[in-house]
């Protein structure tokens, strides 16, 4: 070590690409050991099963690994199999569905939130009304889910209780496939409506305060200052949200469909994750469930690319 | 700060107009009318739990408790897997945030030094994966490989760090810790390891708990790993236990309908008043602490947008 060092620090010489390694590992290994457990993680946890996509062109045998497996032949077999199959575009639709109904639902929800809180004037209740909304954001899927069925059982069920109570008819709102994209966006709003508010809070509170009072020596009124000071003022937000959640569109929220489904909604409720989790895992088809999943990301990975570009063009907002 | 709206029209120099009353009288409905949606289902639930089944699935109890009874605590104190799962999840939850913890704050204490070689190759390399990811049949198969399947060490590892988490942390570090200091420190005679420990920890403390509950809520509530990995009942978290109890037992309680009358009635009044019990037992924890814990998440979506 100390001798390849010397050879390093002697000037004037040109120094290779590895005196130059070995002289950063010298003065630097502390660092390097800072990021050695962070450095393993992702080499075995992200680049590792990076790595083990290519199952989804090969007829993966688990005994021969990764690697040792014979290439499929075609190529893209498991491609074919799943686009020819009859219930790939009904559960390509789904996915679709639920993400996009999602996020033009959604999306607008948590800045009218932060729009309408800033405008309260009493500090007190703004505080408690911001604990209570962000509240469900803490509750578990599982127990979200446990309320959504209960509260939705046709014969127990408080929903039921109320629409018979008023003389109505009871509704099987989870064994009705047209009901399930509404009960997942909108329960999912209810969950996470407050706590994304956060953000919009974090950008209004920035706004110059003069801004706002040069607006009302103006004869601003107040829904005019939201309009021309304080949604300009969130917009960058506004677009940096709306172009991550354009890369997630087709990662639904699989872990809570997947406590929703049952055999007769699942017409409306398969989603491309659930039916990866469902064909890989449960009937263990490896190869053929990779080549999904790895088709679902490469279109989420090409639409973040689209949505920037054209956010970037629009509005000289965008990620990188 | 304004406390009042009589003290605002005091204040204000300009008289608000009719319409901004308007507005101001809409926005309130507004405000209310989230609130109750949002409280309702809660208080619902807690409500649920400590009445009378009886009244709870004829209807007759919608907002306050009706006969109050403590059977599905009783019966929930009795059940030992809840219990087991708890136990579980509890030490699941400690052990996350000590992996997680050591991953992600060293890590990006070392990203924040500018004369680092490499750094910037890492940064990419560690950047590509927020966008990229194998997915579960891959990443089931490596763990499968590793002989971590139904340990847990199988849902604790692959959640150990990300990189949203390092970026987050990394510009908690710049934005707070002046340079000047680790800069003395070092002159002082202090190593890397030394200035780390000693100079950047310890002004840390809140992203330090921002991290560890993000890392510790995200172990607490979540199940598909555990689902997936998990064979062995004896390792079963409380997410799994309570999947059994709500979601189901519900479904198929209600397509079994040759059962005989009473018996089924029966069942329905237990499985409601243990339904409402566990959700308010398993979420207890997180929104007891949750008052004193806001603060540290929005303070660490806050640190987040500085960078956008």
């Amino acid at each position: 070590m100390t001798s390849l060092n010397t050879t390093v620090t002697r000037p004037g010489r040109k120094k290779s690409l590895f005196a130059r390694f070995s002289h950063a590992v010298y003065k630097y290994w502390p660092y390097y050991m800072m990021l050695l457990p962070a450095i393993a993680y992702f080499v075995i946890f992200c680049y590792g099963p990076m790595y083990g996509v290519q199952i989804a062109f090969k007829d993966f045998k688990i005994k021969r690994g990764f690697g040792g497996s014979p290439w499929a032949d075609p190529l893209f077999k498991y491609f074919y199999q799943f686009f020819e199959s009859y219930y790939a575009w009904n559960i390509v639709r789904n996915t679709l569905v639920l993400s996009i109904y999602g996020l033009v639902a959604g999306f607008p929800v948590p800045a009218i939130l932060a729009l309408s809180m800033d405008e309260m004037r009493r500090q007190r209740t703004k505080k408690v009304v911001q604990t209570i909304t962000y509240a469900p954001n803490f509750i578990s899927t599982v127990v979200i889910c446990g309320m959504i069925l209960s509260f939705t059982n046709q014969t127990t069920g408080i929903i039921n209780n109320m629409i018979v109570a008023l003389g109505g008819e009871p509704v099987a709102f989870m064994y009705k496939e047209g009901l399930f994209p509404h009960i997942y966006v909108w329960t999912g709003i209810w969950q996470s409506m407050g706590w994304s508010s956060v953000i919009y809070f974090a950008a209004l509170s920035g706004i110059d305060p003069q801004l706002l009072e040069a607006s009302t020596l103006d004869g601003a009124s107040r829904w005019q200052k939201i309009l021309h000071v304080k949604i300009p003022a969130i917009l960058p937000i506004i677009v940096i949200q709306l172009i991550l959640s354009a890369g997630s569109l087709l990662n639904v929220g699989y872990e809570k469909v997947y406590l929703l489904q049952n055999s007769l909604n699942l017409n409306t409720s398969e989603v491309i994750s659930t039916y990866v989790y469902k064909r890989g895992m449960v009937d263990a088809q490896y190869s053929f469930s990779t080549a999904v999943g790895l088709a679902q990301s490469l279109v989420s990975f090409v639409m973040v690319f689209l949505v920037n570009a054209i956010a970037g063009r629009l509005s000289e907002t965008s990620l990188w | 700060m304004v406390t009042s709206s009589g003290t605002v029209k005091k204040r204000s120099p300009i008289a608000q107009t009719a319409g901004d009353r308007i507005f101001g009288f809409f926005n309130g409905v507004f405000i209310v009318l989230i609130t109750v949606l949002t409280l309702y289902p809660l208080i619902y639930v807690l409500s649920a739990s400590i009445s009378s089944p009886s009244a709870v699935v004829s209807g007759r109890m919608w907002l306050w408790p009706v006969d109050l009874t403590w059977e599905g605590y009783d019966r929930i104190m009795q059940n030992q897997e809840i219990w087991l799962g708890y136990r579980n999840t509890i030490l699941y939850v400690v052990i996350q945030i000590a992996v997680s913890l050591l991953t992600t704050l060293p890590a990006a204490y070392a990203l924040t030094i500018k004369p680092l070689p490499g750094r910037k190759v890492l940064v990419f390399l560690f950047s590509v994966t927020m966008f990229f990811s194998g997915g579960m049949i891959p990443l089931y198969v490596i763990n499968r490989n590793l002989g971590l399947v139904n340990t847990l060490w199988a849902v604790v590892l692959p959640s150990a760090t990300s990189m949203w988490y390092i970026i987050l942390t990394r510009t908690f570090y710049q934005s707070t810790i002046p340079l000047e200091l680790e800069e003395a420190s070092q002159i002082d005679g202090c190593s890397p390891f030394g200035t780390f420990l000693r100079v950047v920890m310890p002004l840390s403390g809140a992203i330090i708990a921002v991290m560890a509950l993000y890392f510790g809520v995200g172990r607490w509530n979540s199940y598909f790993g555990e689902m997936i990995f998990f064979r062995d009942r004896n390792l079963y978290s409380l997410q799994l236990f309570l999947r059994e109890i709500l979601i189901i037992a519900q479904f198929s309680e209600e397509n079994t309908s040759n059962a005989d009358a009473i018996t089924m009635a029966e069942q329905i009044r237990i499985s409601s008043i243990i339904k409402y019990a566990t959700m308010i037992v398993a979420t207890i924890p997180l929104i007891a602490a949750y008052p004193f814990i806001q603060r540290y998440f929005v303070k660490g979506v806050l640190i987040g947008s500085i960078k956008g």
